[in-house]
């Protein structure tokens, strides 16, 4: 099968280069083994929230910061600020709402109320700037035998920041079924419920506890599918709602994957769940011929260019066997060391060097392969090395910048 | 430091990291409480029997083996077959009697097949309905699949011969439905695979996929047809080694393609990659163009596919999609894709009939709202349960193909 582009890994980063390429009409294929990382994601997306040892309000501000081999650096802060600039408006139209600049971090709360900086946070999260949320009075309310929830840290948490709180609990018929087994009673499944009648019933015993709080807090476990049934639950109740962060699967997250994939496929993309890349069919002057899938076995993906969006070491994109870092799909150069002993801190908190190691690629994020450039391949997200997104605050805006950079490079060469 | 170098593992067990992905995606879990998820029952259920078989938990049972969760598996572990395995080795009690006639297609086909107008009459009354229900627990709403009078391949005999005048050759899998229930699928595919110059060959002595058996756990009965098959197959294909094995149903093709090795323990290299879905093989034969199409102009409709579960696990939907919008005249509307919950015979059973269609509501919905002249599909219990449950006609894609093809024209541009 031709395409125009091939992507391998079909994460935040495959499907944001997937859907640009497929917007600028390019045929593009994108194959993933499974799902991605985005299953995690909080709800936030940090750009850059710590370089030089500087916590960050401005993240382009730090890109400077950041050693000559960070992919912000490669891009340089001005592009970089850009391509976080477009990124809004195209989750928007896969009807994905993200507040937020590249100028100003903001604020939001996390689990355990405590105040997180990022770039851009879903409609479903309360954001605001300075040291204290926009609220006197809030209710905590959450549903019965739901424990991947924390109200009563949440409310020590906000009562710090001097808001008062009150943590109430409701039953919906439709979830107390899930009771039935308390390992499943997981986000997910909850989400899966909360629709139609269910979410009535919840906007009615909403109100019933909500007495005289300016604001109301739930679990992020309102729309599986889309946004719609939060704003519809928004509707029904009376005062202001956000939602809180729960342990992960996040169903924000779980949306995002869905809402940015069928859209991807709206424009006329193929994307192949569930099928894995298991080798690269090169030609002699050391360019990418073909993908070879599980799947579809002789019939190999040909394109006239690549894409390795295939995340890091927890999506496989780098794997670690004993003694070595290595990238399985072109056995591309890596930036790690070999000694086992130098990949980590045995301090957990300390800053982890294995987070850092990625694909080498040169400053057009062609990768490296034995040490020459693989000029219609490029590489983009979690599988790029030289950050270390933990600890700067940067996996989404890595992912989603450097996706819509090469998206760039392959529409304007 | 020390450190061990390999840890190999059956089915991937060891390389779950709890990342919980897989219960997001199992469609039984949210309907049925009592299912304990892919998680538990897959990777972390199996550490315990590991240690102690007496940890099985007989709520595997209500696994549907529709590998939703290994598809959404980012480290590659086979969950599903986890359960299944741990079903055949752990679950001692007696297989019921209605489970063996559910899984016995064969004999149940050939049967019923024999005194069709009886069993089909019979069927449809609503007393033998209740009956079936209260004596064997086959639930009452389900309609039975006709039997048809004579079998698909007896029917293909008066074809045979002049299947060896056609340049190329194909050896086609019928499976029990296209046999003894719908043989006018496989008559559709002769017609399509001769027009394009194809000649067909059927497997002599062909037995069930045991599709049914694996999930019934008639596992050593499963088992023993499996060998059968696929030395049958290579006897079929002879000296034709590079002949593709064509399939119309996904789960037949997913099971002999994939579960005879991994869960019956059965080689199927010598076959393996000759194994193809029909719809997916023309696909690959048009783009390649080493067949060509030609369509009729009058031919219109609206058509949506459905995934089966099946078929999303052999990651082939996409040719079946592409084989479709080859058809100028069709209307093409994507339905993202879910399971509709018969899983074969599971939904058959009284106890699942409600599980069942609570995980098939949401699909059911959304073609009710695109409302399709027809669903594309490439299972057959999928589109027993997608007709009765929706009233909208479901077709395999090689029917829809028949349908839309100038047979004449196309005959001649392949000659
Ligand atoms: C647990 C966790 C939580 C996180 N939370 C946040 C957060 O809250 N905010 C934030 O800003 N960042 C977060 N991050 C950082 C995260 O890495 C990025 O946000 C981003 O999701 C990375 O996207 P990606 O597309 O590059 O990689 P991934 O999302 O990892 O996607 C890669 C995909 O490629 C597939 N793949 C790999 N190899 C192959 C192959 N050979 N064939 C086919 N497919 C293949 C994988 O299965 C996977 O689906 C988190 C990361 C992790 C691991
Ligand atoms: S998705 Fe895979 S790795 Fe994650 S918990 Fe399930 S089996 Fe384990
Ligand atoms: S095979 Fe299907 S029903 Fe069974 S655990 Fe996996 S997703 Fe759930």
């Amino acid at each position: 099968m031709k395409f125009d582009v091939v992507i391998t890994g079909g994460g935040l980063s495959g499907l944001v280069a997937g859907t640009a390429l497929a917007k600028a009409r390019r045929k593009v294929a994108i194959i993933s083994s499974g799902q991605s990382a985005l299953h995690f994601c909080s709800g936030s997306f940090g750009l850059l929230g710590k370089a030089g040892g500087k916590t960050l309000e401005s993240p382009l501000a730090g890109i400077e910061l950041l050693p000559p081999t960070h992919p912000y650096r490669k891009m340089g802060a001005e592009a970089t600020g850009a391509y976080a600039d477009a990124a809004p408006l195209l989750f928007a139209e896969a009807g994905i709402t993200l507040k937020g600049t590249s100028r100003a971090n903001h604020r939001h709360l996390s689990p355990l109320g405590k105040l997180r900086s990022s770039w851009l946070t879903m409609g479903d999260f309360m954001t605001f700037s300075g040291e204290r949320p926009p609220m006197k009075d809030c209710v905590i309310v959450n549903f019965e035998g739901f424990l991947d929830f924390y109200p009563s840290y949440l409310a020590d948490g906000l009562g710090a920041l001097g808001v008062r709180c009150r943590t109430a609990s409701v039953k919906i018929e439709a979830v107390e079924r899930l009771r039935r087994s308390s390992g499943e009673m997981r986000a997910a499944s909850v989400a899966r419920l909360l629709r139609g009648e269910a979410l009535e019933e919840l906007a009615i015993e909403i109100n019933k506890v909500c007495g005289d709080a300016d604001t109301v807090f739930i679990p992020a476990v309102i729309g599986f599918d889309s946004e719609e049934h939060l704003q519809r639950l928004r509707r029904m109740v009376g005062v202001p709602l956000y939602c809180v962060p729960v342990t992960p699967m996040s169903v924000t997250g779980h949306r995002a994957q869905q809402l940015l994939r069928h859209r991807f496929g709206q424009l006329g993309g193929t994307y192949l769940l569930g099928d894995s890349a298991v080798a690269a069919h090169m030609n002699a002057d050391g360019s990418v011929r073909a993908i070879e899938t599980a799947s579809l076995c002789d019939d190999y993906l040909e394109a006239d260019r690549f894409i390795l969006a295939g995340g890091g070491i927890f999506s496989r994109g780098i794997v670690a066997a004993p003694h070595k870092i290595y990238e399985p799909l072109f056995g591309l150069d890596v930036q790690a060391t070999d000694d086992r002993d130098r990949w980590f801190d045995a301090d957990f908190f300390a800053r982890q060097p294995y987070m850092s190691f990625g694909v080498a690629t040169d400053a057009a994020f062609h990768p490296l392969r034995g040490g020459s450039a693989v000029e219609n391949l490029y590489a983009a997200g979690a599988v790029l090395g030289g950050a270390d997104p933990l600890t700067e605050e940067s996996g989404a805006g890595i992912a989603i910048t450097t996706a819509l950079h090469v998206a760039d490079l392959i529409i304007n060469s | 430091m020390e450190y061990q170098v390999q840890n190999i593992s059956r089915d991937n067990f060891e390389q779950c990291i709890k990342c919980t992905v897989c219960t997001v995606y199992c469609p039984l879990l949210s309907v049925n409480p009592d299912y304990p998820g892919p998680k538990q029952a897959g990777p972390d259920g199996e550490r315990y029997r590991l240690k102690n078989p007496a940890f099985y938990d007989s709520a595997l049972k209500y696994c549907l083996n529709c590998k939703r969760c290994e598809v959404a598996c980012p480290s590659g572990v086979r969950i599903g077959d986890i359960i299944q395995r741990a079903r055949i080795r752990y679950d001692r009690s007696p297989v019921k009697l209605r489970d063996r006639m559910l899984a016995n297609t064969d004999f149940m086909g050939t049967v019923a097949g024999a005194l069709a107008p009886v069993t089909n009459f019979m069927l449809r009354r609503r007393i033998v309905k209740q009956g079936l229900q209260a004596v064997l627990g086959i639930d009452s709403h389900r309609t039975f699949p006709a039997y048809s009078a004579t079998t698909f391949a007896q029917q293909f005999k008066s074809l045979a011969d002049a299947q060896k005048g056609y340049p190329r050759q194909a050896v086609y899998f019928h499976g029990c439905y296209v046999n003894y229930n719908y043989p006018a699928l496989g008559l559709d595919l002769v017609r399509v695979l001769n027009a394009a110059g194809i000649g067909v060959r059927l497997i002599k002595g062909e037995r069930c996929c045991g599709v049914a058996k694996i999930a019934n756990r008639l596992t050593d009965s499963a088992r023993a047809d499996a060998r059968h098959n696929i030395k049958a197959m290579q006897a079929a294909l002879g000296a034709d080694a590079d002949a593709p094995v064509l399939f119309t149903g996904s789960s037949c093709a997913f099971t002999m393609r994939d579960e005879y090795p991994h869960l019956l323990e059965v080689d199927n290299s010598a076959v393996r990659s000759n194994m193809m879905l029909a719809s997916a093989w023309l696909a690959r034969e048009v783009e390649r163009g080493a067949v060509k199409l030609v369509f009729k102009p009058e031919y219109t409709r609206r058509v949506t596919y459905h995934t089966s579960c099946h078929i999303q696990k052999l990651g082939w939907a996409i040719y079946s999609i592409r084989l479709l919008k080859l058809i100028p005249g069709i209307t093409f509307v994507p339905v993202e894709s879910q399971c509709c919950g018969i899983a074969g015979t599971y939904g058959f059973k009284k106890e699942n009939y409600a599980t069942s269609q609570a995980i098939g509501a949401e699909l059911f919905d959304k073609l009710r709202r695109i409302a399709p002249d027809v669903v594309a599909c490439d299972c057959e219990t999928c589109k027993w349960q997608i007709e009765m449950s929706t009233g909208i006609k479901v077709e395999n894609p090689i029917s829809i193909l028949a349908e839309a093809l100038d047979f004449e024209a196309t005959a001649a541009a392949n000659r």
